[in-house]
């Protein structure tokens, strides 16, 4: 693997050499641990880390999790129940897979808007940052599914809200949702199929996860600066990069005990102070809660979807091509597919946001629009709430199809170092007098 | 340009002053709504340090058998849990006693359908007697979202603000006022949302005595119950903080070392030698 040159693996004693010779496994390994990987990155490169961690994290209590619960509508909550009363640390394994799903999507947005800033989805790293969004949609269905297990009322009403959206479909949607649903309403069936892709998806997105570094282990990671990694000599790849392991696995390990810190004390001290108190009251298909909202990383969507009040018509005719509940349905999973097209949105050749004074402003703004739109999807769609969804999902949308086809054209981008090695020079500067190897001997 | 602060200002300081917009915001908006008026009750088990008061949980259960659940049950519960240390730490030979008083269906051998017989400690406390009386089980893990601002939370990040403190806001929020709609009687309550329940006032002060002579008044008894009903919802609120306390301890030991390895490993690339 790897564009960027560099010493690859040598088999040495008489058994490396046996399998190597069989099956390359050491080779790979010895290849994704030592990838040279550019000497400038930031803090904000941690997130993959803290990405696959959680994901294992998940996987391995959830695999847990599942030894004590009972997935039917009479059984699921109590034996949620029994796991934090009565199985031995049940209530530790339970709690940190809760919070888990917080973690992962606190990370998961944080690598997303990296990559925004940064440039990361631009060329050469188009696939990379797709198969990044499909993640992010399958990530969504996944936690969505697991927040309907415990079968409390946000879980049943929740789920009610969400299969709904596909019922507003245009002809198949009435039939579509009573096949997603294994039946006219949500109840045992939906319970059993939710059950069953909540334990199927992870390994999905590991699998998923092994193609996206894959992808970019084939075009080496982005930079803070964008400008790529020499590849022209081993040698002066070398000067640009620094091997994985031990620099950035090191730095990650730290990142993470960091993140690890403050994880553990919210599943110690607040574990609840993320979830729905009324996922506490069991399923009851008689009782529709007040408010009926998802989980925190789900709401800026879930603003996108309830913005839109109103149907796509033909003026003067009130012939309606889209209703409002389908035209929602479309720009909820629109915002997602807009976000996922921005390689071929973002018409600008510089990469990174850091030389481009322009797009720092727009970029920001969207960072904002992302909290507003949170905080309006927690919100009973009352007095203001509707227009400033509204207005928020205006700014997501514009963002990706006005504003970053717009600035590559009239931004005047800063100058940008020439090489990585320069840019790092800069922030390092040799010790003693003198100069760092980037700059002339003056 | 003419607006010189602007020029200056870097769009990250743009993000962290929306922000603190936001959350000032919430914060009048809240002032001037809510649903319900709950205290701020201090309960021995907020904050990350804090844990169950043994005696307080005794006190409580003992309102809870007199009084609570004459209505409502306990589902969730089992009476070998009383026993517990990290609960109400009660000896075997009273719960047994007390569990006696409880009555459930008898599924033994030899038992007719409808049978009952007295429960025991490997039992679970029955179901709620009336059916508009939810059962108690996780009522204050249940009533935890009432509290606003604007379902932000932060009274109950700052102020440990949550279910038992509802609680006992409800059972001590009677004003006296009652209304009958539709053949119900509901009873003006300033804790409970909408303003009118249906539950009388469950407790008036001095319903019951303490051995310990510890104060019976509305107050105490509404704190005691609450605090014993947060119990029966996160029976393992003591274990859970001290697992807290001690991975964030050991977490944060690894994190230093791990920041000095990082340093140390980094110091010759950072410092290159000219």
């Amino acid at each position: 693997m790897g564009g960027i040159p560099h010493d690859h693996y040598e088999p040495k004693s008489g058994g490396e050499k046996w399998l190597q010779r069989r099956l390359p496994i050491l080779g790979l390994a010895y290849d994704t641990l030592m990838i040279p990987t550019p000497k400038n990155l930031n803090w904000m490169w941690i997130w993959g880390i803290v990405l696959v961690f959680t994901l294992v994290l998940q996987i391995i209590t959830g695999v847990v999790l599942v030894m004590h619960y009972t997935p039917h509508v009479d059984l699921a909550f109590e034996s949620v129940e029994h796991i934090m009363r009565n199985v031995n640390g049940g209530w530790a394994i339970r709690y940190m897979h809760a919070n888990g799903a917080s973690l992962f999507f606190v990370a998961v947005y944080l690598h997303i808007f990296r990559s925004l800033y940064y440039g990361s989805y631009k060329a050469p790293r188009e696939v990379t940052w797709i198969i990044g969004m499909l993640m992010l949609i399958l990530m969504m269905a996944t936690v969505f599914m697991g927040y309907v297990l415990p079968w409390g009322q946000m879980s049943f009403w929740g789920a009610t809200v969400i299969t709904g959206l596909f019922g507003a479909i245009p002809f198949v949607g009435e039939p579509l949702q009573v096949w997603l649903l294994g039946g006219p309403s949500v109840d045992n069936a939906t319970l059993n199929r939710f059950f069953s892709l909540h334990y199927l998806m992870p390994f999905l997105l590991l699998g998923l996860t092994i193609v996206h570094v894959w992808a970019f282990h084939t075009t080496g990671n982005n930079n803070p600066t964008g400008v790529e990694v020499r590849r022209t000599s081993k040698e002066e790849a070398a000067k640009d990069t620094l091997p994985f392991w031990p620099y950035f696995v090191i730095k990650d390990l730290y990142a993470l005990a960091v993140i690890l810190v403050i994880f553990v004390a919210i599943v110690g001290f607040m574990p609840n102070y993320l979830g729905h108190p009324d996922n506490y009251i069991p399923a009851n298909p008689l009782a529709t809660p007040a408010h009926i909202v998802p989980e925190w990383y789900l709401l800026p969507f879930y603003a996108m979807l309830r913005a839109i009040t109103f149907p796509i018509a033909i003026p003067f005719t009130g012939i309606e091509i889209i209703d409002a509940k389908f035209f929602g349905v479309l720009v909820m999973f629109g915002s997602l597919a807009v976000m996922a097209a921005v390689p071929w949105l973002d018409t600008s050749r510089v990469r990174s946001g850091r030389y481009r004074p322009m797009f720092k402003w727009w970029f920001a703004l969207l960072v904002v629009d992302f909290f507003v739109l949170m905080w309006a999807g927690a919100m009973p769609a009352e007095g203001l709430v509707p227009v400033i969804s509204l207005i928020g999902t205006v700014y997501w949308f514009g963002y990706f199809l006005v504003v970053l086809p717009l600035l590559g054209l009239f931004e005047e981008p800063l100058e940008q170092p020439a090489t990585i090695e320069e840019d790092f020079a800069n922030n390092h500067p040799a010790d003693a007098e003198g100069s760092a190897s980037a700059q002339p001997a003056e | 340009m003419s607006v010189k602060g602007l020029d200056n200002m870097k769009p990250i300081k743009l993000i962290a002053a929306s922000l603190a917009a936001l959350t000032l915001t919430f914060g009048s908006a809240h002032a001037a709504g809510g649903d319900g008026k709950t205290v701020d009750y201090d309960f021995s088990f907020e904050g990350p340090f804090g844990t169950y008061d043994t005696m307080q949980l005794q006190r409580g259960l003992a309102i809870y058998h007199n009084i609570c659940s004459s209505c409502h049950g306990l589902e969730l519960v089992y009476f070998r849990n009383l026993t517990e240390q990290t609960g109400p730490d009660m000896p075997e030979d009273m719960i047994t006693e007390l569990a006696s008083n409880y009555f459930i269906p008898d599924d033994g051998l030899e038992a007719q359908p409808g049978d009952e017989r007295p429960a025991g400690l490997s039992d679970q406390f029955p179901g709620s007697a009336l059916s508009n009386a939810p059962d108690m089980s996780l009522l204050a893990k249940a009533r935890a979202g009432f509290h606003g601002p604007y379902g932000t939370g932060m009274s109950q990040l700052f102020r440990g603000m949550g279910g038992a403190e509802y609680i006992a806001s409800v059972l001590t929020g009677y004003t006296g006022e009652e209304k009958e709609e539709g053949g119900t009687i509901f009873y003006e309550n300033t804790a409970f949302p909408g303003g009118w329940i249906a539950m009388a006032p469950p407790l008036w002060g001095e319903d019951i005595e303490h051995a310990d002579g510890a104060p019976n008044d509305l107050e105490s008894e509404a704190q005691d119950v609450a605090a014993f009903l947060m119990w029966a919802a996160e029976p393992k609120l003591n274990q859970r903080k001290a697992f807290g306390l001690t991975a964030v301890i050991l977490l944060s030991i690894m994190a230093g070392l791990l920041y000095f390895t990082n340093k140390k490993l980094w110091y010759d690339v950072k410092h290159p030698k000219a």
